[in-house]
């Protein structure tokens, strides 16, 4: 049953992508987004199923991919990531309606969404190297292409070409170690993989892993591997990048889990500080671009890769912790690591839609231009308010459950003596706390500056609010922030479940206790530690209210005065003048912290004074202009980049064109041949 | 059942009665310490109290382009600190929801209200409440890691993250009160009430100058009923924060469960506490000025490192 249903919702996708590609353009947008909605539910449907019975579902057909055949298998650990991806991409395929209506929906773009989606609900239910390659490719190309849709614009163009690059090699990283533990273990399906597991050489072993960790880990935008990431999510359209953020980076997550608990098995302890430590650097990396960014979409994809560093934390924790025997401690990392990352997939998914509706009604992203959003497009606030609030983990939002339980993870792990694990465990609390803050101050900016206030340009003051279709879109992402926020019982059983799957042995109901009682409220098993989100979120609702109707009884007491409040001009030194210009911008609000992190943001600043010709005492203007680039991106790759341009100049000299030479090059080769071999 | 229900949700009460009428009464015994150090007299000490009621009876005026966020972050503000402090464990280790009353909750809710007014600081778009907004959210940033991993240190110590545990543990094992890992963590933790109760070395809520302001700026366009209110949260954050400080380090006096003499006691021993503490930091002001912002960010890594400390040290010794 969940076998026919998954499979018909690979059907369905595929239809859609036919139907986005062939239909006339007044009807291809809304038949392709129904046919993909379709897909999601059947899957997100045969995902549910799978999670909540614990069985594994399985397909195979010889006739799909030559050679090998294909083979699907839905286990409760993948299962999870389906229905992120199923909850994004519906809300993604629903949201692309309005947004094609007004730009024009292209015949590519309206056929390779439908594409997109299906294979990010392909790739966790895989089951073997070709077909997870094949799936992991389709991936990659119909992404690549629905960010090339962009290509009239430089930035788009440039954004593809790192996107392309740095996930040919992740592909290729993958394929490389895919095929070295298919090769010792004699099957290329998983099943088999995982069966022989143990008798892989240790080195062969360690090998795979680094290589399916530098795979995997580009995808999920580990530092230093994440240069791609800030490029190519701001430049792919609206829904696009919502499903890369929301749903695409997960899969990286999700490949390193099924590499290294799944088909490994475990492994040593160093892999999983690996994985701890690329999660830290990039938390605190992601985080600190994020506060400085000024450019909506950049902010929310440095955002990304603070979540992801944060998931991968807890990732690596749990395998630590497990790995050296503390499995109770470890399931609970490995819990709250993937509710992270589903409550990730719901606010990132929200945020950047609104993202998109705001790029879309005022022409910009730059936050410097935005400003009075909230007046003229409220329900888009609104939505993205919601998610800045789940994001921030501020209670009763999604976000703060799942940081809860997080901490929670790494506090627990703590009981388990080792200098290792222990300092891991103590820079993930670290990370974690100094992402919260700069988080909080990320968003702050993005919100109060964009969306409220003046607005700073006539484009900005011009915006209308988008079509339904685009808010339903995000409204669908914005419920399970608020939702997971206040029951988080309601899907961490069902996680537990998962996590129990991806460490390879059941938590719940078997030998391991289960680490968390999860119903009304969150507890931690065999301690005092619990949180009632429900409750907390009554306490505020009823503190809301008392507040509010203190200030009214007193107001009434205070006799004839109207309830309406006055407006009156802003303090402005007595000064009656308030201009849009006077405002703070997103950068002047970022300079405290960009000042605070300057060695690692290495912002390129630059200060034109030019003074009157009548005397350098009066200044005639002066110019500003602060630019942040990636210092990854610019102490790593640019001298690789220029090192590979080096040697391709050098290898020039020797291809000249001249066909007299290629014939001396071939008799100069066969002559060598000739001489060795004899 | 029901009966030890009622006495926590009393416990509840009084705290929150508590934390109402003794955050206004803690600041006015700090403006009364200052003045009486500087050689004046000073406005009594109930003289903020009598500020807030005149404030709440004004009239409502909300600046030119506000929306609103102006009105509504008050009330976030107060529910947010009056969430944190009816869990909290303040007269007695057993407030209502004390169950769900942990250490990370608390920063959570916490942060919720800081995000509030930082946000109807930028709301209604002025050059002050931007900076406000912006020197704030840096200094909470920064310090946000330290308060973390402080009392990430205290539940290591205490195996659990619940604070009425914590308090209770402590109660369990006076020595410790002179633990290394205490010292440090109570070194950083200072630090840290100072910077987020907006107090000198990190913010001056006395200044007059617009440029120097952090949090007075956020509220500066605030008036009548609203500004009372998000005052009144400020000072509440205070109470809170400085009993906090003095419940989790110096839990002695505290009632264990709620027998009404034992409440009045717990009541009393609190005020005395934390008056202490008020008077303490009042003094050391005095003779204080207040940091360069671009100093600010120095004491809160020094209060990181301490806290980083005290967990190394409570992981090393036995």
């Amino acid at each position: 049953m969940s076998a026919a249903l998954f499979l018909g919702a690979l059907g369905l996708g595929a239809a859609g992508s036919l139907a986005g590609a062939a239909l006339p353009p007044r009807a291809r947008g809304g038949v392709a987004a129904l046919l993909t909605a379709g897909a999601c539910t059947a899957a997100f449907a045969a995902a549910a199923r799978v999670l909540a019975s614990g069985v594994t579902v399985t397909a195979s057909s010889a006739q799909i991919l030559p050679l090998t055949g294909a083979t699907l298998s839905l286990d409760p650990l993948g299962a999870v990531f389906v229905i992120t991806a199923a909850v994004v991409g519906a809300a993604a395929s629903c949201y692309a309606v309005g947004y094609a209506a007004r730009g024009g929906g292209s015949r590519a773009a309206t056929g390779l969404l439908p594409l997109f989606v299906t294979s990010l609900l392909l790739v966790p239910a895989a089951a073997s190297i070709t077909t997870f390659m094949a799936a992991w490719e389709l991936m990659a190309l119909s992404s690549l292409l629905l960010l090339l849709t962009g290509h009239r614009r430089r930035e788009a163009r440039d954004a593809a070409q790192w996107y392309a690059v740095m996930t040919h090699a992740g592909a290729a990283a993958i394929l490389l170690a895919l095929v070295l533990l298919g090769a010792h273990a004699g099957g290329q399906s998983f099943a088999a993989i995982q069966a022989h597991a143990g008798g892989i050489p240790p080195a062969v072993r360690s090998l795979a892993f680094v290589l399916a960790l530098a795979g995997f880990g580009s995808k999920a935008g580990a530092v230093p591997l994440h240069v791609w990431l800030p490029r190519a999510h701001p430049e792919a359209p609206g829904p696009v990048s919502a499903l890369m953020s929301g749903a695409m980076v997960n899969l990286g997550v999700y490949g390193i889990v099924r590499t290294g608990d799944g088909l490994l098995g475990g492994g040593e302890l160093w892999w999983w500080l690996a994985v701890a430590g690329l999660g830290v650097a990039s938390a605190l990396f992601g985080g600190i671009h994020a506060a400085a960014s000024a450019d909506l979409k950049r902010l929310l994809a440095y955002s990304t890769v603070d979540n992801m560093g944060l998931v991968l934390t807890g990732v690596g924790a749990a395998g630590a912790l497990a790995v050296t025997g503390h499995r109770v401690p470890a399931a609970l990392a490995m819990i709250a690591a993937l509710f992270q990352l589903v409550n990730h997939s719901a606010f990132k998914g929200c945020l950047f839609l609104a993202a998109g509706s705001v790029q879309r009604a005022a022409g910009t992203r730059d936050l410097d231009s935005l400003g009075g959003l909230l007046r003229r497009l409220p329900v888009t606030t609104t939505l993205f308010g919601i998610g800045a609030l789940s994001i921030c983990a501020l209670p009763p939002f999604s976000g703060f459950a799942s940081e809860w339980l997080l901490l929670q993870g790494f506090l627990r792990g703590f009981t388990a003596h080792g200098a290792a694990t222990a300092t891991a465990l103590l820079a993930g609390v670290a990370a974690l706390a100094l992402t919260g803050g700069l988080t909080a101050a990320a968003f702050v900016k993005a919100f109060g500056i964009g969306f409220l206030g003046q607005p700073r340009t006539p484009s900005a003051a011009a915006a209308g609010e988008v079509g339904p279709a685009m808010l339903a879109g995000t409204a669908m992402l914005a419920v399970p922030c608020l939702v997971l926020g206040v029951v988080p019982g309601a899907v961490v059983p069902l996680l537990a479940r998962a996590a129990g799957t991806a460490l390879g042995r059941p938590v719940a109901g078997g030998a391991v206790p289960d680490p968390l009682r999860a119903g009304a409220s969150l507890a931690i098993a065999g301690s005092t530690d619990v949180i009632q989100p429900a409750l907390l979120a009554a306490v505020l609702l009823a503190g809301l209210v008392l507040a509010w109707g203190l200030v009214r009884l007193r107001a009434r007491a205070g006799a004839e005065r109207g309830h309406r409040a006055r407006r009156a001009e802003a303090w402005g030194c007595g000064r009656e003048l308030q201009t849009a210009r006077m405002q703070y911008t997103a950068t002047s609000f970022a300079e405290p912290l960009q000042r605070v992190f300057d060695d690692v943001l290495r912002p390129d600043r630059d200060l034109d004074v030019s003074h009157l010709a009548e005397s350098r005492y009066f200044e005639q203007a002066v110019t500003y202009r602060s630019r942040i680039d990636d210092a990854v991106e610019r102490g790593a790759y640019r001298p690789l980049i220029a090192g590979v341009r080096r040697w391709g100049e050098v290898a020039r000299r020797a291809q000249n064109g001249s066909v007299h030479r290629y014939l001396a090059y071939g008799f100069a080769a066969l002559v060598i041949l000739l001489v060795v071999l004899a | 059942m029901s009966a030890s229900l009622l006495a926590s949700a009393g416990v509840s009460a009084i705290q929150l009665g508590a934390a109402v009428a003794g955050g206004p009464l803690l600041y006015g015994l700090m403006a009364k310490v200052r003045a009486r150090a500087e050689g004046r007299a000073g406005a009594p000490v109930r003289q903020p109290l009598l500020d807030l009621w005149k404030l709440l009876g004004k009239e409502r005026i909300h600046a030119g382009y506000s929306s609103v966020v102006l009105p509504l972050a008050p009330l976030v503000l107060i529910a947010s600190t009056a969430a944190a402090v009816v869990i909290a464990p303040l007269v007695s280790t057993g407030p209502a929801l004390g169950r769900t009353s942990d250490a990370f909750v608390m920063v959570f809710l916490l942060l919720l209200g800081s995000v509030a007014v930082a946000l109807a600081g930028l709301d209604a778009g002025t050059a002050f409440g931007g900076m406000g907004a912006s020197r704030a959210m840096t200094i909470g940033a920064l310090a946000e890691p330290a308060l973390l991993v402080a009392l990430l240190a205290l539940s290591i110590q205490a195996g659990t993250s619940n604070l009425p545990g914590i308090v209770s543990a402590t109660l369990a094992h006076p020595g410790w009160v002179a633990t290394p890992e205490r010292v440090l963590a109570l070194a950083a933790l200072v630090i840290v009430v100072l910077a987020e109760a907006g107090r000198i070395p990190v913010d001056n809520p006395s200044t007059h100058l617009e440029l120097t302001m952090i949090h007075e700026a956020m509220i500066l366009e605030y008036a009548g009923p609203e500004l009372a209110l998000v005052t009144l949260g400020g000072m509440m954050r205070l109470g809170l924060l400085l009993s906090l400080l003095s419940n989790l380090f110096f839990p002695w006096g505290i009632a264990a469960m709620g027998s009404i003499p034992r409440l009045v006691l717990g009541l009393t021993v609190l005020a005395a506490k934390t008056g202490a503490i008020a008077g303490v930091i009042a003094v050391a002001e005095v003779s204080a000025a207040k940091l360069r912002l671009f100093r600010v960010p120095e004491i809160l890594s020094a209060a990181f490192v301490l806290s980083v400390l005290a967990v190394v040290t409570g992981l090393v010794l036995p």
